[in-house]
């Protein structure tokens, strides 16, 4: 029995084989990388608010606090670029076979990355950082803009890249089933680029409010550098009420009609939708069970996705029955549940910024402690929206890499065993896990001391 | 149009190790030139402002490599998976060293990112030489253009070498005696008193060094990879590569002994682009040769992304790099000079 066993290797199923690790890699790294970016973006749009507010009113609080917000950045810039590397790397060693057959044309949005941001952004962090002394207000202003300019260009190369695996326009297949670009403009004008980097950009700026908001909170509750407390409670709030609104309306408005043209089987599976339903209505909570092909537990308002989908109450969405179950997301529960998390929470950020709006409003804010609680708790659940929101797209996409083009098996390096894969995993979780605790101290310290404390940045450089 | 592109990689990554080729070397000797806590602190001064900016070549050169030849893209970074990713864990922990360390005055958290960043900077110059070494040796590609090398195997030149043997070690030695010799010439360029003299003497010790394996890397070169000789003999006006790279390695020692600090830095420059150039030269149109048949080599025509891609790359390459340079200009010229005592104490 025994002998039996040992020759027969089908009763040898492997818990991870090289195609789970590989996703693994990419999904831990990628990830944990955008921790950083999602605040840095934002909040390089936030400190060029301060710079202006500087210059329109000449003191040295708004500069001050500039100052502050700027050596966060500094940290949570310099973990960004660490952790970046590793994401262009990782197409060439892990996704071979992707980035043969794809590297013609996100090739070319990867490059101009490297070209047109990263030279930007490298040149002039350190002369922001560094170089208010010698350059006067208007001059460091200019620098803080460029700053802000390289990273929202980088960001829209990213998500061009991105777009371009979720909707590929601009190319053609040709004889053997390569993949030629045909049109560089038809690439950086995929129409689902649009409402994607607004939505993802917009999400940055909601993070960078919230984190605003609430080390001003911390301060005010705290009673300590109450006046830059309250600069940064308001700013947070105001950046925060109008970014959150924006997120829902047209941005994730415009992301969610993307993917009812483009993706219906995503659609259907991000709603649990196994059956076509006229009039189908919007689940809030509930348990989808892919096996059975069924909803447990739904808690749902009739209707209303029809409506949001297609303006009429009535219309008809397609479900999960109407495609073959080779072309379903191979995870829907993941997918399910991380689209709920992102618009559930989505919706409890808008309901705490519109509160705390109504409190700067009439005056009440400042001295309102509960609510400065809240917004001083709410820290973490911006980037989770946003982490949730990642991974609805990136779940949604499966089981394509290039959507309707090459499925997921079929992109990964060949000849990289599980084995190796496993390692350099395993020593990515290990330096990440050193980098996020050097990262949580560092910015512990800078928060602690202060928008009063001299230092202008401690990094050398960047 | 491929050959275009096959220069303008080759041009980039030249700039690369040009560029991050001389904060690396003062990463390598700074725990030697400088003992004290200010003395290291002008060393990383004198990088300081530039390094993330050198940096970027390696990832602008790379998004280049992508998207000109995906198929060599593809194929090294898989085939080159393990020192790859040993490579970009080395990278994050020099850039952190860096950024970090002068967050926490203590006798404990600086001393400690030095080694480290002493130590990610020596790591990192072995294994761009050995990177180098095995594209010039070649490697066991298969008929879909792939491969994979574990690290090491028995360390001999033969069918199942890993990344690591003899020849590669010979290569990745150079490359760090090349850099040290280039951080060092910096590191006195750029810095005064007890620094600049150490700088120095240990230019002059690593330049002997050097001189030596200069001579051994060329027999051991021409002898592993024939093609190298091949192309010399075809196109004979090719020597001047390899003859701007003696003629900065000489440069380097006259001008050095006369105190021309600037003048023997760009020779250095010169014998870097000479070698990589020679390099680059002797395995075209190879651009990954195959060790076990050379049919199966990747070149500057099958790696190359269709013609398209490459026309239209040329029309946003160009003006991109143009606006790049300006702005290296402008950086240097901010931090022309030495690194002065009040420069670093902010």
């Amino acid at each position: 029995m025994r002998r039996q066993m040992s020759q027969d290797r089908s009763w040898y199923f492997p818990f991870m084989d090289a195609l789970t690790v590989h996703r693994l890699h990419f999904a831990f790294t990628a990830t944990f990388h955008y921790i950083f970016p999602q605040l840095t973006m934002g909040l390089a749009l936030l400190i060029l608010i301060l710079k202006t507010l500087a210059l329109r009113t000449g003191g040295e609080h708004y500069n001050r606090a500039a100052r502050f917000w700027a050596r966060i950045f500094a940290v949570n810039f310099a973990m960004g670029v660490v952790t970046g590397i590793p994401m262009e790397f990782q197409f060439g060693t892990n996704w071979a076979r992707f980035s043969k057959a794809a590297g013609g044309v996100i090739g070319q949005t990867l490059a101009m990355e490297g070209v047109f941001s990263f030279f930007l952004e490298s040149s002039f962090l350190g002369v922001f950082l560094f170089g208010e002394k010698r350059l006067g207000p208007k001059a460091h202003w200019f620098a803080a803009f460029l700053v802000f300019a390289g990273s929202w260009l980088s960001g829209f190369f990213i998500i061009a890249t991105d777009a371009w695996m979720q909707h590929p326009t601009g190319y053609e297949l040709g004889k053997n089933g390569e993949i030629l670009l045909t049109s560089l403009s038809g690439l950086l004008l995929n129409p689902w680029l649009f409402w994607q980097y607004l939505h993802n950009m917009i999400g940055s700026v909601v993070t960078a409010s919230f984190v605003m908001a609430s080390v001003g909170a911390f301060y005010l509750l705290g009673r300590r550098s109450e006046e830059y407390g309250r600069t940064f409670v308001r700013l947070g709030v105001i950046a925060g009420m109008i970014s959150t609104f924006l997120m829902a309306f047209p941005t994730g408005d415009g992301q969610g009609k993307n993917v009812a043209w483009h993706q219906p089987a995503t659609l259907a599976a991000m709603e649990g939708l196994f059956e076509t339903t006229h009039g189908a209505p919007l689940v809030l909570i509930g348990q989808p069970d892919p096996e059975k092909r069924r909803l447990d537990n739904p808690l749902a308002i009739p209707r209303a996705l029809s409506f949001l989908t297609y303006q009429r109450w009535g219309a008809e969405v397609k479900g999960l029955n109407e495609f073959p179950p080779d072309h379903w997301p191979d995870n829907i529960a993941l997918l399910y549940y991380s689209y709920h998390i992102m618009v559930g929470l989505g919706t409890v950020l808008i309901g705490v910024m519109a509160l705390a709006s109504l409190s700067l409003w009439r005056g009440r804010l400042y001295g309102a402690r509960s609510l400065l609680w809240l917004l001083m708790l709410m820290l973490p659940f911006p980037y989770i929206a946003t982490t949730a929101g990642w991974i609805t797209a990136e779940v949604g996409r499966q089981p394509w890499l290039i959507y309707g083009i090459m499925r997921t098996p079929e992109g990964v390096s060949p000849h990289i065993s599980a084995g190796n894969a496993l390692f350099t995993l395993i020593g990515f979780m290990g330096i990440y896990t050193v980098l996020a605790i050097l990262f949580l101290f560092l910015v512990g310290r800078e928060i602690d001391e202060g928008p009063e404390h001299p230092v202008e940045a401690h990094a050398v450089t960047l | 149009m491929e050959t275009i592109w096959f220069c303008l990689v080759a041009v980039m990554i030249a700039v690369y190790v040009v560029l991050d080729g001389f904060d690396l070397g003062a990463g390598i000797i700074h725990l030697f030139v400088a003992r004290t806590d200010s003395e290291r602190r002008a060393v990383l001064g004198s990088i300081g402002p530039v390094w993330d900016g050198n940096e970027v070549w390696l990832l602008a050169g790379g998004g280049t490599l992508y998207f000109a030849f995906p198929a060599l893209y593809a194929s090294s970074f898989s085939g080159f998976y393990l020192p790859l990713m040993i490579v970009l864990w080395l990278l994050i922990l020099r850039g952190i060293s860096i950024e970090f360390r002068n967050h926490i005055q203590s006798p404990v958290w600086q001393p400690l990112w030095d080694v480290v960043f002493a130590g990610a900077s020596a790591l990192l110059a072995i294994f761009f030489g050995a990177a180098l070494g095995n594209v010039v040796r070649g490697v066991p590609l298969d008929a879909s253009g792939e491969f994979f090398l574990p690290l090491w195997t028995d360390f001999t030149v033969g069918m199942d070498t890993g990344i690591l043997d003899w020849y590669t070690i010979l290569i990745a030695v150079a490359a760090l005696l090349t850099l040290t010799l280039h951080g060092s010439l910096w590191v006195a360029l750029k810095t005064e008193g007890a620094v600049e003299v150490r700088a120095r003497r240990f230019a002059r010790g690593v330049w002997w060094g050097l001189l030596a394996w200069v001579v051994a890397i060329t027999l051991a070169s021409f002898r592993i990879q024939p093609h190298l000789k091949a192309s010399f003999e075809a196109h004979p006006w090719g020597y001047v590569f390899p003859l701007s790279a003696i003629l900065g390695l000489i440069g380097i020692r006259v001008l050095d002994s006369r105190r021309a600090g600037l003048a023997a830095f760009l020779c250095s420059c010169l014998f870097i682009l000479g070698m990589l150039t020679s390099a680059a030269f002797g395995i075209y149109p190879y651009v990954l040769p195959s060790n076990t048949d050379p049919a199966l080599s990747l070149t500057v025509l099958n790696a190359a992304a269709p013609r398209y891609g490459l026309e239209i790359g040329l029309t946003w390459f160009i003006p991109g790099m143009l606006l790049t340079a300006g702005y290296f200009v402008y950086t240097y010229r901010n931090f022309s000079g030495k690194v002065r005592e009040q420069e670093r104490a902010d």
